[in-house]
């Protein structure tokens, strides 16, 4: 089992045609992943990578039931790819994308709340359920090698923090059910507390990882619902003790302000929900196999 | 990327924000224009630079006279100033703002940011201007109004009307705070603002409300579609280094400690500066290379890490993802001898083709040391920069 995708999943890539989208297909398609289309407006009717290109997600949708998207789009096109697929009826939407402006977000999140899809993103490495011998489903940027398919679910705002916990916990023989980038921008789709849920409710992970970063509250807002809600071991490492307030610290969501979402703050209310905050980055893997055993 | 207060308030005049009548100088010789200009005997005279607090540091004054005006004026251009906002820093002031004074009954606050955690444009508005609204927020959070904006059917006059209730407003000065509040929705839409304050936004003796000043900040991520904005940029007030890394697509915000750090992604460039500390020493910068770590901006990241006179060791952590480890140990190794680094330099490698890697910077005759665990790494840089000293 795992969360949102698995190796039957049909995924369609929005801008496919274009150098990042190419090649992060490829990578898709090497690592198991059933991707059956792609979609590049005035393209529709080729073909890509042995897959048939649409002009629109509608048609793509109709034509392959495909209900995963990833998309590799440039920033001033991505807010209108993310609602064109969730028209489209796609469930489960992945945006790679750094870089868009904030308002163009805010439109998108209007619409995902009278919606039922979710938004994996934007700014993110993306989401991988892995598997064996080409059983996975990997939608994102993530090296796939690293991963093995176990017991943990890994939820993280920040890129390669998340493959060092996919690391870590591959190295302690543990493995992962889905590890979910859910991206370092100010306003994004699924938080910390949608993944925490979806993890809860999957009868294969066994405990979650979850990697937060200064800014913001949703770690707050995860320790709230940890305390009230979850029966699996949780381990936390929070980025950002060093960090010096009112910089953005290269994510744009990742800034202290007024001495708000503070590492330590963070820290604090996980601990008092009961969570193991590790203090190095290099512990997250041990600490997961201490609670377990 | 943020605006210069004269550059806020002629925004706000093209969307009817009353602001004091002003004057921009930027040399001695246009005063005298600029006074007869702003026909009035007192006129306040503003720094122009990237920071608040202003009138705490002597960058805001008040003057009665042409000589006073002229004074004050030859005491700020070309100078230096550092406020209780500029971490230390000292800015330079190239502009001065002069305008006339206005007669106040009241300070009010009003700010629209985008709300993390509602997820929508929202003002905060408070009576209580002219201080420091986070200790206004932590004291008497009452005084503290919040309006969130519903991007489907935008600001309600309702919602202007409620918070001019709060505030005990009437008559033009209630008609104004609805004006503002739309018009500041409108170009916070338009102009992709992430931040538009104005404190104080002054009630005068006449009741009319004016925004006396202005705090604007553009959405980086927007810039592209506001080329005009974009032309506002003043780097003089930026850092030089984290500029010239902006440049280069780098990501670097120089610190206080000693041992420099390059590392590839925003998080783990973080946890890397965290994890410094953890062994003891202090990270000298915060420094994300991004995916590609390619010898050229590898190079660059190391003379900017170097431009800093403290920096004794240099961590490099990259977890090697879709690019192969063998590639960048290959940059790195480029990188040292065009940078003609002399400093030690400890490399933690992970990922794909690792080994291919560290048996490159190994067999590379330079002065890096391979570490095979993070905490190693770290631990390694600590121990180098200490010996230094």
């Amino acid at each position: 089992m795992s969360i949102l995708v698995n190796a039957q999943t049909k995924v369609i890539c929005q801008g496919i045609t274009g150098k990042q989208g190419s090649f992060h297909s490829e990578q898709a398609l090497a690592y198991g992943t059933r991707l059956v289309g792609g979609v590049t407006p005035g393209k529709g009717g080729t073909t890509h990578l042995n897959l048939p290109v649409f002009n629109t997600v509608k048609e793509a949708v109709e034509q392959t039931g495909a209900e995963a998207s990833m998309i590799y789009v440039p920033p001033a096109f991505a807010a209108d790819s993310i609602i064109e697929a969730v028209a489209a009826g796609i469930k489960v939407i992945t945006c790679i994308t750094e870089g868009i402006p904030v308002n163009d977000m805010l439109k998108v999140r209007a619409v995902l709340d009278q919606s039922d899809a979710y938004l994996i993103g934007p700014n993110c490495p993306g989401l991988i359920t892995p598997g064996k011998d080409g059983q996975g489903c990997k939608i994102g940027i993530m090296p796939g090698h690293i991963h093995m398919p176990g017991r943990i679910g890994i939820v993280s705002r920040s890129g390669t923090l998340t493959y060092e916990a996919v690391h870590q916990t591959t190295q302690a023989g543990l493995g992962q059910t889905t590890c979910v980038g859910i991206g370092g921008d100010p306003i994004q789709g699924m938080s910390f507390v949608d993944c925490l849920k979806a993890f809860e409710q999957d009868p294969e992970t066994q405990g979650v990882i979850m990697v937060g970063e200064i800014g913001g509250q949703a770690e707050e807002e995860a320790a709230e619902f940890i305390q009230k809600n979850m029966s699996k071991p949780v381990v936390a490492y929070i980025a950002g003790m060093t960090a010096p307030p009112g910089k953005r610290m290269g994510h744009a969501g990742a800034i202290v302000s007024g001495g708000q979402g503070t590492a330590q703050a963070k820290i604090q209310v996980l601990k008092q929900a009961g969570v193991t905050v590790v203090d190095s980055p290099t512990d997250m893997g041990q600490a997961m196999q201490a609670c377990l055993s | 990327m943020n605006l210069h207060e004269y550059q806020a308030k002629s925004l706000f005049q093209t969307y009817r924000i009353p602001v004091p009548a002003g004057e921009v100088v930027r040399a001695d010789d246009q005063l005298d224009a600029a006074l007869d200009a702003l026909a009035t005997d007192r006129w306040v005279i503003k720094a122009q630079i990237h920071a608040g607090a202003r009138g705490k540091a002597g960058g805001v004054k008040l003057v009665d006279t042409r000589a006073q005006a002229k004074e004050a004026v030859q005491a700020m251009l070309g100078q230096r100033l550092a406020t209780p906002q500029t971490a230390g820093k000292e800015l330079p002031i190239h502009a001065v703002l002069i305008e006339t004074t206005q007669s106040i009954e009241e300070e009010l606050y009003l700010s629209l940011l985008v709300d993390r955690a509602r997820k929508r444009h929202t003002f905060i508005i408070s009576a209580a201007g002219g201080m420091d609204i986070e200790a206004v927020a932590e004291s008497t959070p009452e005084r503290i109004h919040k309006v969130s904006v519903d991007p489907a059917v935008g600001l309600m006059p309702y919602q202007c009307r409620e918070v001019g209730f709060a505030l005990n407003l009437t008559g033009e000065a209630f008609k104004q705070l609805g004006q503002i509040m739309q018009a500041a929705y409108q170009m916070a839409l338009e102009k992709d603002m992430a931040l538009l304050e104005i404190n104080p936004l002054i009630k005068t003796t006449d009741n009319a409300l004016v925004a006396l000043d202005a705090k604007v900040s553009i959405d980086p991520n927007a810039l592209y579609r506001q080329k005009a904005l974009a032309e506002w940029r003043d780097p003089s007030q930026e850092d030089e280094r984290e500029a010239r890394a902006a440049d280069h697509q780098l990501n670097y915000i120089a610190l206080e400690g000693n041992i420099g750090c390059m590392v590839n992604g925003a998080g783990l460039a973080m946890a890397t500066m965290d994890l410094i500390q953890l062994h003891g020493g202090q990270p000298a910068n915060f420094l994300d290379v991004g995916g590609g770590a390619t010898a050229d901006r590898v190079a660059e990241a190391f003379k900017l890490i170097v431009s800093s006179s403290q920096v004794a060791s240099i961590l490099v952590n990259i977890f090697g993802g879709i690019v192969r480890c063998d590639l960048i140990a290959e940059g790195i190794i480029q990188a040292v001898k065009e940078v003609g680094l002399t400093l030690p330099v400890v490399v933690r490698l992970e990922g794909t083709n690792v080994e291919q890697g560290r048996a490159r910077l190994a067999e590379s005759g330079l002065q890096i040391v391979t570490a095979d665990t993070l905490s190693a790494a770290a631990k390694q840089a600590v121990e180098l920069a200490g010996e230094d000293q």
